[in-house]
Formats: structure tokens, sequence, C-alpha cells
């Protein structure tokens, strides 16, 4: 785990509570100090959702509790939190006071567990790991506690697919990217157990995660213990996309890799692939005059400060569909060591036509980050620059003039409401918001 | 009164301080004798909902000085709000025609292995970290419910980096857990400026320090008028602007609530009077104001000349709105003396204010000195306000409460409370600038935002069919403040406010 950090771009494992509120009517119960909920909300939360926010139970801990323990106070909370929230699912997640104290939280939601409440606990702690780790502890919690309950005898579903894909909320664009994969999923003849945003049919379909005939986990690697985890539990076998796909060629590669995995009629698959790539191709015929004729400066290199699923499927993007190079890739999501070299394997494949040395930094320290971006940018004064970056990164776009595109937490200069990037329409919405922004810029 | 003592590291929390609450249910006038009396007793809930913490409100006071860096020592998550006060800061910044800068905030990052292992080592390194990159003047360090419970020796650290780096190295204490009152945040932050950074003056200078957030600088007119100078703290000051507030010839208080223990700090230690009267809202309230601080300044002919001239430009405007706000029903949510000062506000406004949720109640400021006391004055003033809770921000409670009186306008402070006016299809407005309100202009604004608002109904009236509820049908039915005591269902009303 890193050290100090300037200008952090995640939350502490806490921030799982907001993949309850991105669950339908999921509601998370905080055992933890007083400002816990605020603070991940602030960072990653982007409106309260159903039950998030100031809605969200919580035992609110003061020195009393930390000196006696708060299991009582967690107990009425619990109780009342049934009684005042309406709610399909109470996910206790404890904060860093509970946890140095060591309550018996196990023992508390026991009670409730026993008597068939839909109610799971997940033992954090802030300081146990960030919320890119913490988001599986959650959903492995929710799995063996509660889903796991109605899955005496597992029969497979033929078809069916439980998708995990990017962090709710800590992927701002995350409920657009999931209908974004749900669509396309359907397309080539899935049955698609979605499990969080709008598209999803909640806890009713998590209730079904047992009888899927695979797991798709699309992602750098937070997550990846969750497909790992119900291939032990269950024997699932599980796919692992190792990015985010934007624009038509990662989508087809996706939708290519997913048919075969899971023994789809090849070509039913293509004639999808087929059908969503015209389309795309169509629009992309249509602007690239634009592209190639614009004479008042569009960008030609870029550089990204964000989690490495988003880095290596823009940066994919970005060379092959819209001739934009990438400069350095700041990868801030504190990727453990063990993946880090998948992932510069995948920069290194990124040309199918030549060899390119894409330049990647694992460090979530983003403020030092910054300085190292805007030291190589004296080297390319000649080129108009953009960054992919988050609100952080706003006052050395303005200082370099490059064009930002944020795409990462904290957003503060946008407003994301069913936004997404990933697929073939995502990317085309990405090309909208990227020229959107720079055509923006002249007068 | 309370004694200000910055030998000790930590401040003495609110509610040992002031004996401050965050439980009530009654009316304005109950609460206001009670807290005369003494007789307020806090109560605990069998439910409660998300907070704010010590540590929010410290870091919003110590995060725009504009040459100091602030370190959390806390896990990442505590420093969830650093984008979110850098973005303020920013804004702030172009409103004062500031060249932009970035907030310097540093987390420590504690992680578990720091738990068990200490984790002053981590301290040590990021104050250096931090020292290096920013060649700040000033450091302060924010402690969390984490690094308070491993329990080590920070003050140490601190003064260690001092003598190192020849910068003030300042803590404070803030740990969510250490307070029931989340304001107690804002008077951690000014005990460490007042034994951090503040030096005795030899001379007074024609200064006036207003304590305030980042609001609009309403008070420059006025304050030259009087022939001094208006300096706003903290936020946007520098290290060497703060060393010298000891200075002014008097303090001005925008919210009590914010700045009880940096006005009674200036004044016990340093010999800076208070402007001891509830802050200029409303145009009575404005008249009082200017009043009181004529008199502290020896200057009442002038403040008798600024009153007239306000009369004369702005009430009859005000006067001509009150005439359309004449039988609206108001209800306003917000923290403490704010709340107040916005319940004196809509009162004079011609508005029927029936209820107020306000998240704690202060029944003395460090002063000692009930001329502070805005709801006091202004149940005196105007009319008692019949539902007053202190609801601790719970929003359930709001909630419930707007269910039962349903009134024609909200008047929030904080997000997570303004929505729910909207989900009710009452027309709600929130309005961030605790300035904006202040003076005769303030109440002019008011008047026409509150005007807008009420007309812009459109919206809210549609939101409403739409508009997700996730209570249950139960707790409409209880009473709002069910959960405050015993949970019995009678809320506060009996047993002396507080079974507990």
């Amino acid at each position: 785990m890193a050290c100090a950090i300037e200008q952090p771009r995640f939350t502490c494992a806490l921030g799982s509570c907001q993949s309850v509120v991105a669950i339908k009517k999921g509601v998370p119960i905080l055992h933890s100090g007083p400002g816990c909920g605020v603070q991940v909300e602030r960072i990653i939360g982007q409106g309260e959702g159903y039950a998030g926010g100031s809605t969200m139970p919580c035992t609110n801990a003061e020195e009393a509790d930390v000196v006696f323990g708060g299991e009582k106070k967690l107990r009425n909370v619990i109780e009342n939190s049934f009684k005042v929230i309406d709610g399909d699912l109470y996910v206790v997640i404890t904060g860093c006071t509970a946890a140095i104290t060591g309550d018996d939280v196990a023992a508390v939601v026991g009670e409730f567990q026993e008597d068939d409440k839909p109610i799971v606990y997940v033992e954090e702690g802030g300081f146990k790991s960030n919320n890119y780790v913490s988001h599986s502890r959650l959903v492995k919690a929710i799995i063996d506690q509660y889903v796991d309950k109605f899955n005496e005898d597992r029969e497979v579903t033929n078809g069916l697919v439980n998708v995990f894909a990017n962090i709710p909320y800590q992927d701002p664009f995350w409920n657009g990217n999931l209908e974004q994969l749900k669509r396309i999923l359907e397309g080539i003849g899935l049955k698609v157990n979605i499990l969080f945003g709008n598209e999803s049919e909640g806890v009713s379909e998590w209730k079904s995660i047992p009888q899927a005939q695979f797991n798709l986990f699309v992602g750098a690697w937070a997550g990846l213990d969750i497909v790992k985890h119900l291939k032990r539990k269950y024997g699932t076998p599980y796919l692992h996309f190792p990015y985010t796909p934007i624009g038509a060629k990662e989508t087809s590669k996706f939708l290519r890799e997913v048919g075969e995995f899971a023994g789809l009629d090849p070509a039913k698959v293509e004639a999808y692939v087929d059908r969503e790539e015209k389309k795309f191709y169509t629009h992309i015929d249509k602007m690239a005059s634009f592209m190639l004729e614009f004479r008042y400066g569009i960008p030609r290199r870029f550089y990204t400060l964000a989690d490495s699923s988003y880095a290596l499927g823009f940066s994919k993007f970005f060379l092959n569909e819209l001739g934009i190079i990438p400069g350095i890739q700041f990868i801030v999501d504190d990727i453990p060591e063990k993946y880090q070299q998948q992932v510069l394997d995948e920069f290194a494949n990124i040309s199918d036509l030549q060899r390119r040395e894409v330049q990647v930094v694992f460090d979530p320290d983003a403020g030092l980050d910054q300085k190292k971006l805007v030291e190589d940018a004296k080297d390319y004064e000649d080129k108009r620059l953009l960054i992919l970056g988050s609100s952080w990164d706003k006052h050395i776009a303005d200082e370099l003039h490059a064009d930002l595109l944020i795409i990462s937490v904290p957003v503060q200069h946008r407003l994301v409401m069913n936004c997404g990037y990933l697929g073939y329409e995502g990317g085309l919405r990405a090309i909208e918001d990227i020229y959107d922004r720079v055509l923006a810029t002249y007068r | 009164m309370s004694t200000i003592n910055i030998k000790e590291p930590s401040v003495v929390i609110r509610e040992k301080r002031l004996g401050t609450i965050n439980a009530f249910t009654g009316t304005a006038s109950e609460i206001v004798s009670r807290s005369a009396k003494g007789e307020l007793k806090d109560c605990k809930r069998k439910f409660s909902q998300c907070l704010g913490c010590n540590q929010q409100q410290a870091f919003c006071q110590l995060a725009m000085i504009r040459d100091a860096v602030v370190i959390n020592h806390a896990p990442i998550g505590c420093a969830g709000e650093f984008a979110d006060f850098n973005f303020t800061y920013r804004v702030e910044q172009s409103r004062r025609q500031l060249p932009p800068a970035l907030g310097r905030y540093y987390s420590t990052n504690i992680a578990e292995k720091d738990t068990v292992f200490g984790a002053a080592k981590k301290l040590e390194e990021t104050i250096r970290l931090a020292y290096e990159r920013e060649h700040p003047n000033a450091i302060f360090i924010t402690t969390s419910c984490a690094s308070g419970i491993i329990g080590e020796d920070i003050e140490a650290v601190a003064d260690a980096a001092t003598e190192e780096l020849g910068i003030p190295v300042v803590t404070c204490n803030c740990e969510g857990f250490r307070s029931k009152i989340w304001t107690t945040g804002f008077d951690a932050a000014y005990h460490s400026v007042l034994r951090g950074i503040v030096q005795p003056s030899e001379e007074k200078s024609n200064k006036i320090n207003i304590i305030n957030f980042w609001g609009s600088h309403v008070f420059d007119d006025v304050i030259r008028r009087f022939g001094y100078e208006p300096r706003y703290v903290i936020p946007f000051s520098t290290v060497e602007e703060l060393r010298h507030i000891s200075d002014a010839v008097a303090t001005i208080h925008i919210c009590p609530s914010l700045s009880t223990y940096m006005g009674a700090g200036l004044s016990q230690l340093h010999g800076v009077p208070e402007v001891l009267v509830p802050p200029a809202y409303g145009v009575a309230g404005t008249d009082r104001w200017l009043r009181a601080l004529g008199t502290i300044l020896g200057k009442e002919d002038v403040a008798e000349e600024i009153i007239k001239e306000g009369h004369e430009k702005y009430v009859p405007e005000i006067d001509k709105l009150k005439e359309r706000f004449k039988g609206k029903k108001a209800y306003v949510t917000a923290g403490a003396a704010h709340g107040q000062a916005l319940i004196t506000l809509l009162s004079e406004l011609g508005m029927d204010v029936v209820g107020a949720a306000v998240f704690h109640h202060d029944p003395v400021y460090d002063s000692g000195d009930d001329k502070l006391d805005i709801l006091g004055q202004a149940v005196k003033n105007y009319k008692d306000v019949p539902d007053y809770r202190v609801c601790n921000k719970q929003a359930c409670e709001l909630v419930n409460a707007l269910n039962r009186i349903k009134p024609d306008l909200i008047l929030a402070r904080h997000g997570g409370m303004t929505l729910w006016g909207a989900k009710f299809g009452i027309p709600s407005l929130l309005i961030g600038d605790e300035q904006f309100g202040i003076g005769y202009r303030g109440a002019l604004n008011y008047a026409r935002r509150i005007d807008d608002t009420l007309d812009s109904i459109e919206f809210i009236k549609n939101y409403s069919k739409h508009a997700s509820n996730p209570y249950t049908k139960w707790w409409f039915e209880q009473d709002p403040g069910y959960f405050q005591g015993d949970g019995s269902g009678r809320g506060c009303q009996t047993a002396g406010n507080g079974g507990f």
C-alpha cells in the first residue's frame, strides 16, 4: 500500500457502501465514526441515490463507544433501520472505530440473520484497504451470507452470465457502462445479471448468481477476486477481459471472446458485431473529414491519470480509432504489484502494426504524477495535449492549455447521468465529449 | 464563560465547554428559557443516520490558508473532503481575483499495519515530503479516529518538525469520535491557530476581524465607513496575516456557532473585544448590529448615517416583496446559529416560521454573554417557533416533520436536507454564502430569492410526482422526535428532554 497521497482519487474500504447504494433498494448501515459516510459521498458520491448520503443509517461512534464498545448501539440501529428504511438488502459495514475496538459485529448481525432478515455484514475499517479492494469483499459477503441461502441445489441456467465490471461510483460512468454492457451482451444472445444500477432487477437478480453458466469480469484487477471466489464456491467458470472496451475495435474483440467462451453460435455473434460496427463506422466515416481536415488544432497526444481499466481502454481506443498518441499513463488505483505486469503487457500490445513504448507509471500519489506530467509536457510544446483525468487535473490542464476530459473521480466539473464510454455507443459518446471540449475552446 | 487554554494541545469539546446538545423537541421559546436556566439535557438516539464529523469542520477552516499545507493523519477515506474543499477554494479564488492555485492537502494513508506498528514515522515522512513539494509557511496536522485510537504522540512529531523545518507545524486534534458535536471541529482549528500561529501584538491596527467561512466581502464598505479595515479570517488569510490577528480593534461574528471559540480566544488572550450582538440579519437586526458596532468603536453617528441610508435605499423594495409573503408558512433547517439567523430573517420578511430542524444547540457561547443569543432575540422580537427541534442533521426527523407541517417554503443550509423539500413538492432554497443575507442589502437579496423560489414551482411539482422515498409508512406514523430519548415514541417532549 502506498505511502503519503496528495490528491486522492479513491476512498477507503468504507467506500463499498456506495456499491450497496448501487443495488436497487440496497441499504448500507455504517458502524463507524460520524463523518465517514459524508467523506465517501464527497469524493465518489454524486447524488444520494436511494438510501445513501444523509439517509444512510450510521452508528456515529463517539468516545464512549470506542472505550466500552458499540455493539448495543449497532443492534439498536440495525433493528430500527428495518423499521424506518424500506430496503430489500441491508449491509453493515464497519469503520476504523469498530475495527480497532473489536466489536463482535458477526454476532450482532447474526441475530438478525437467524431471524431470516435480509442482512449481511463486512468487517472493514477504513485502514484495511481502499475501495477498489473492499468492493470485492462486499460482493463476496452478499453472496456468502445472503445469496447462498437460496441455492441449496445449484441448477445451471444456460446462457446466463453474471457481470462484474467497474466499481459503482468509483467509476463515475458505472451506470451508463453497465447499461451498455447489458445491451451488447444481450445483443449476442446472453441472459445478463448486471447486478448494479438501473438495468438490474435488484436483489432478485442476485439470488440467481449461482445459476449462471459463467461469470464475466471486465476490468484490470479490482473485482477479479469475486469471480475467482465464485469458481471456488459454485464451480462457475469465468472469463476475464482485462480492461474497459471502448469503441468498435475493442468491443468487437470483447464480444467475440465472450461468445467463444460461452459457446454461442459464432455466426450469430458475427451478425451482431457486424451490425454494430457498421453503425459505428458510419459515424466515424462522417466525421473523418473533421479529424483530418480541421485546421486549428486538435489533440495529438494524451496523458491519463486514471485507474488501470480506463487507462488501457482509452489508450487502445485513442490510438486505434482517433489517432491520438499515448503519452505517460499514470495509473492511480494503487494496483497491487502482482497485477502490474499484465497491464504492462496489454500496453505493449496496444498496436497491431508496430511496437509502441507506452510509458506507464503506477503511483496513487497523483500530486507527484502531476509534477512528472508537467515536466514531460515541456518536450511537446508543439502539440495540443489532452488529459484524461479528474477534477484535480483542471489546474494543470489550464496551465498547459491542454484539453481535459474528466473520466475519474473526483468529478466536479461535469455532471454524469447515464453517460457511459463502454462499448460501441460509449465510444461515439467519448468522441463527442472530447471534441465538444476541444471546439468549445475556440472563440 | 469558558476559559481558553492554549497550553493544552486539544480543545475542550463543546458538550463540556458549552453544554451543547443535539436533541430537543419543543418550541423555540422553551429551548431559550431552558438554556438560560441551564436545564437542557441531551439524549441519545436509538436510530441514527450519517453525520458530519469534527475533522471536516476543522479542515474547512484550515484548508484555505493560502500558504499552508494540511496533512490529514488518517486512512485515505478521511481525505474524501480534499477535492470538495479544493473546488470551493478555487471558485472563491476567482471571486477574489486571486491567481489559480491548488489546495495542498496530503493524507498519510494509514494502513492496517500502521495501526499495529505505529504511524508516527509515516507522519514524519509526509511532513518532510509536503515541505519539499510546497515549501509552505505552516503545516497543520488534522487527526482522525484511527490515529486517535492508535494513540501516538503526534505532538512530539509536530514539535520536532517545527524545529527541523523552521516553520510552525501544528496539530489539530479533531478525531471524529471525540465530540458528538461536529462544530467542535471549528473550535479545534481555531485552537490550533491560536496556539500555533497567532502572536501577541504590541500595537493595535485599524483592522476588524470577521470570523467567517469564505463568504462574500459584504462588510468592506460598512467597516471602511467607520474608518477601519475589514480582515476576513481564516479562509484566504496567509500565515503572516494570521500571526497578527491579535492586533484587531474588534471581532465580528457572522455565525457564533462557527466563531464562538475564536472570538473568545482573541478576547481572553489578546484583549480583542467581540461585537456581542446577533449578526446583522433583517432590517431591524441590521439596525441593532450597526448601533452595537458604533458603540464599540465610539462612532454612533456613523452608525446612524448608515442606518438612514440603508433604510432609504433598500427598505421600500423589501416592503413591496413582504406583501407577497404574507401568510406563507416557512420551515428552516440549518446549523445552529445560522438557522436561528434565518428564522430572524424570514420572520422579518413577514413569513410565518412554523418549524425548524436545527442541527445542534449551544445554550451559551464562550463569551458567556447572552447578548449573542440569536434565538432568544428572535423569540422576543417576533413570533415563537412552535415546532423547534434540534435534529442533529437526522434527515428522517426532518422528513417526518415536513410531512406533517407541509410548509410553503423550506430554507436550508446543508446538502442532503434541501432535497427533501423538493421531494414533497415544497419550494426549497439553499444559499451557500452565509454573507448573502447580511445587512439591508442581504435582506433584499433573500426576499428576491424567496420570491423566485416561490414562483418556480413547475419543476418541484413535477419532480415530486416521481421522487423516490426510502422511508416506511411506519416511520411517517411516528412522532418526528420518536428516536430522541428512549424510543418510547414520546420524543423529548416529556421526561425533562431526554430519558437517558
